[in-house]
């Protein structure tokens, strides 16, 4: 019990010394839950076959990565965030306004967002028309420019080719990313096929962006949570049901589920990387440039990462189910990257 | 006469007083039969789903380690043995035993019969004794990750080829090499050596095992003496009837009821971003579960330096003791025993903790096991969330695996817990 006094004051000086992070020696990357399962193989690889030490990587969405990444320039702030979407205008704001304002930005890949369901069910031929008026809480009605909530209950109702079933979608929640982009890609884009909504982009861009991807609340569409291997779980017990996740979880759980066939195209590998299917989306990541040098190991962990071995047609990425970009894509992204081209949003 | 009307009514009245009380004891074993059927169907889920992970497939491969091949000119130089390419050699070997296996698909399905660190076990090898060059070598590698699961029968191989994992040609691969006596199954010793890993045959508990136990040490350092402190002057001598140390007992019942995310939310925001702590390290893990453990272990201790008899504090000052010989020399050390079960129960609350790790970046992927308190790391519970998220179908019994290691973690603390309590309890 003497010990105590000692114990709390080597406590409190242990607290009172800031700016613990002076000499950090491993790169820290932060962002997307869709980049995560492909970073991680690459920091994995990366650390093993050089002499630095694994880049740690957190999994905080892509928008609380950015937010992570703009918040400072300092060495205490991640070096690298993962994103499955392009910065945002206003997230490079941020970081400007932080002083961040040498940034690289890295296009890795597609992902395919697959609607599937059991094996057991029928296999469904679904236009991405037909997945805006099954999901979507206002569809327009029998006038033009009427909308009415939404009164499909089967999606024989929607599309009359289509089986007897009842509407029952299990997604991700709105926090997720994969959830922004199956409303931008598959809601909006079906929704787009409805002339006077696609109008309506021109004169009322708030109202045509509401009514295109708010997604019904009377039980039809069901947020599952973050963890896709659940739904890949729910389905097999209800065959009736389909389910919106990663390419990555449908690759791997073939023998229990299958893809439904989106606008006729099949959702397969070569298919979302030639870019016919519909509902794929690229994936990137951003570098801090100003790290590079004071954090060891940036350069050659970009390096490794925009290597063929990685990121090729035959890399270990596309073994755990990233959809790579075309080669001339490729050389030109790695190229820019290797040289750490600085961020500019009007060219893309 | 009253008398025996009174024992009338009661006798009236008994049979329904005796169906009352049997009816009651009957909800009583009916409740704990419940409560106990789903302890065991939890256990039994787990326990079935996870018990395949402690065994791991190993492969016999013939390794000959040419130099030509490796392009290694110079046995002494160091780097160059460090990055040759020994998945060529791993890739050779396996072309020798399935000669003619052609096309691009075919060709990468059969590299991943063994697990990528193989490359890495030779480059090991090699480093420690150059001597190896030029020489053939036997090694049992572990098996990629859907071999092990075919292994171990998830895999049917009745379904139609395009239905499962495996094709056709790749149970030709499996089963020449279950002939040859190549395939072996081991106890999964990886399981518990090796940090986490994205390959599930190669992912460990080890960096997550050690997190835990740095945290935990983190949080034991500062909560132990902080919270017996408080408890000690709370009882001991804080004025009776004030008004402050009201205020005081009532807010540190109510912290042990606050939400642990609460926590999480105030390490962030004074840790990190006011003193600067690194992120995901077991320091500020250790930090913020202090906060949460504090109220709990002070309930505890208070509790238990209460229930020390005063004839024996008297008896102390009785014979000249000042009031911090007789706290030191008598009534803490007879309040040990409680205070310990409160801690131990404490830091098993802490042990299974995840909410208020979210904000502070612990749920990471950290690959290397952590040598310190300032080394990034996670803990236990957030590495089977991590697991339980992954796509590869193998980590979902590595993650009940991990929920078996964590639950042999929690029974063996409250076990400490209950022989701690039985050993050193005194009545008086």
């Amino acid at each position: 019990m003497k010990k105590l006094p000692i114990l709390l004051g080597a406590a409190l000086s242990l607290l009172s010394t800031s700016n613990f992070a002076a000499g950090r020696d491993y790169i820290e990357i932060v962002g997307s839950s869709t980049v995560y399962p492909f970073a991680t193989v690459v920091a994995e690889t990366f650390g093993k076959k050089t002499k630095f030490k694994t880049p740690k990587i957190e999994s905080t969405g892509s928008g609380g990565g950015l937010k992570l990444f703009c918040s400072g320039n300092g060495i205490d702030t991640p070096d690298i965030t993962n994103s499955s979407r392009r910065i945002k205008q206003s997230e490079v704001d941020l970081c400007e306004k932080n002083g961040v304002s040498n940034i690289t930005e890295v296009q890795v890949g597609f992902d395919g967002i697959a609607i599937a369901n059991s094996k057991k069910g029928p296999t469904f031929d679904l236009s991405l028309k037909d997945v805006f008026l099954a999901l979507a809480k206002e569809v327009p009605g029998e006038k033009e420019g009427e909308l009415i909530a939404n009164p499909y209950k089967t999606w024989k109702d929607v599309n009359s080719s289509l089986p007897d079933i009842k509407i029952e979608v299990l997604g991700p929640p709105p926090t997720s990313g994969t959830r922004d982009a199956f409303a931008e890609l598959a809601l909006e884009g079906g929704c787009k096929k409805i002339d006077w909504i696609k109008a309506m982009k021109k004169t009322d861009k708030n109202k045509y962006k509401e009514v295109c991807h708010t997604v019904r609340e009377d039980g039809a569409f069901i947020e599952a949570g973050e963890n896709d291997n659940l739904i890949v779980q729910k389905l097999v017990s209800n065959k009736d049901a389909l389910g919106v996740f990663g390419y990555s979880f449908l690759d791997q759980n073939s023998d229990k589920v299958k893809g439904a066939i989106v606008d006729g195209v099949e959702i397969s590998f070569e298919n979302i990387a030639d870019g016919k299917y519909a509902v794929s989306r690229p994936l990137y990541f951003y570098v801090k440039g100003d790290h590079v040098g004071k954090v060891p190991g940036i350069a050659e962990f970009l390096a490794e990462f925009t290597s063929e071995d990685a990121w090729g047609d035959d890399g270990y990425l596309t073994e755990k189910g990233l959809i790579p970009l075309s080669e001339e894509k490729r050389e030109e992204v790695g190229s820019a990257a290797r040289e750490l081209k600085v961020l500019s949003l009007d060219a893309s | 006469m009253s008398n025996s009307n009174s024992t009338e009514i009661i006798r009236a009245g008994l049979k329904k007083r005796y169906a009352r009380e049997k009816r009651f004891r009957l909800f009583g074993i009916a409740s704990l039969m419940i409560s106990f059927a789903f302890l065991l169907v939890l256990l039994f889920t787990i326990v079935s789903k996870g018990w395949p992970a402690f065994q791991q497939t190993y492969v016999k491969l013939d390794i000959v380690l040419d130099e030509t091949v490796l392009k290694v000119n110079n046995k002494s130089d160091e780097d160059a043995l460090f990055s040759a390419n020994y998945q060529k050699v791993v890739r050779e070997s396996l072309n020798k035993m399935f000669p003619g296996v052609k096309g691009r698909k075919q060709k990468r399905d059969l590299k991943n019969i063994v697990s990528n660190s193989a490359a890495y076990t030779i480059r090991d090898d090699v480093l420690e004794n150059p001597d190896l060059l030029g020489t053939k070598q036997t090694y049992w590698f572990l098996a990629k990750d859907d071999i092990d699961v075919f292994m171990k029968g998830k895999i049917d191989r009745d379904l139609p080829e395009d239905e499962r994992r495996l094709k056709d040609y790749q149970f030709e691969w499996i089963d020449k090499l279950i002939e040859e006596d190549r395939l072996e199954k081991r106890f999964n010793t990886v399981l518990f050596t090796n940090g986490d890993s994205r390959e599930p045959e190669q992912a460990g508990m080890k960096g997550a095992i050690m997190g835990s136990l740095f945290t935990m040490l983190v949080t034991l350092m500062l909560s132990f003496p902080i919270a017996v402190a408080a408890a000690a002057y709370l009882e001991e001598f804080a004025p009776q009837n004030n008004k402050w140390v009201d205020i005081i007992e009532i807010n540190i019942n109510n912290l042990a009821a606050v939400p642990s995310i609460v926590f999480g939310l105030l390490g962030l925001a004074v840790y990190i971003n006011y003193f600067g702590v690194p992120r995901s390290t077991p320091l500020i893990g250790g930090l913020v579960l202090t906060l949460m453990t504090l109220p709990t272990i002070i309930i505890a201790s208070r509790a238990a330096i209460k229930s020390v008899p005063p004839s024996i504090k008297e008896a102390a000052i009785g014979l000249g003791a000042s009031r911090i010989q007789t706290l030191f020399q008598h009534t803490l050390p007879l309040a040990m025993p409680g205070i310990l079960t409160g801690t131990i129960i404490g830091m098993a609350q802490a042990l299974g903790e995840t909410a208020p790790l979210l904000m502070i970046g612990m749920i990471a992927f950290v690959a290397e096991v952590p040598t310190g308190v300032l080394d990034p790391s996670t803990v236990m519970p957030v590495q089977i969330y991590l697991w339980s998220d992954s796509p590869e179908r193998a980590f979902t019994e590595r993650t009940s695996a991990a929920i078996m290691v964590l639950l042999g973690f929690l029974v063996a603390m409250n076990l400490i817990a209950i022989m701690l309590r039985k050993k050193f309890e005194r009545r008086w």
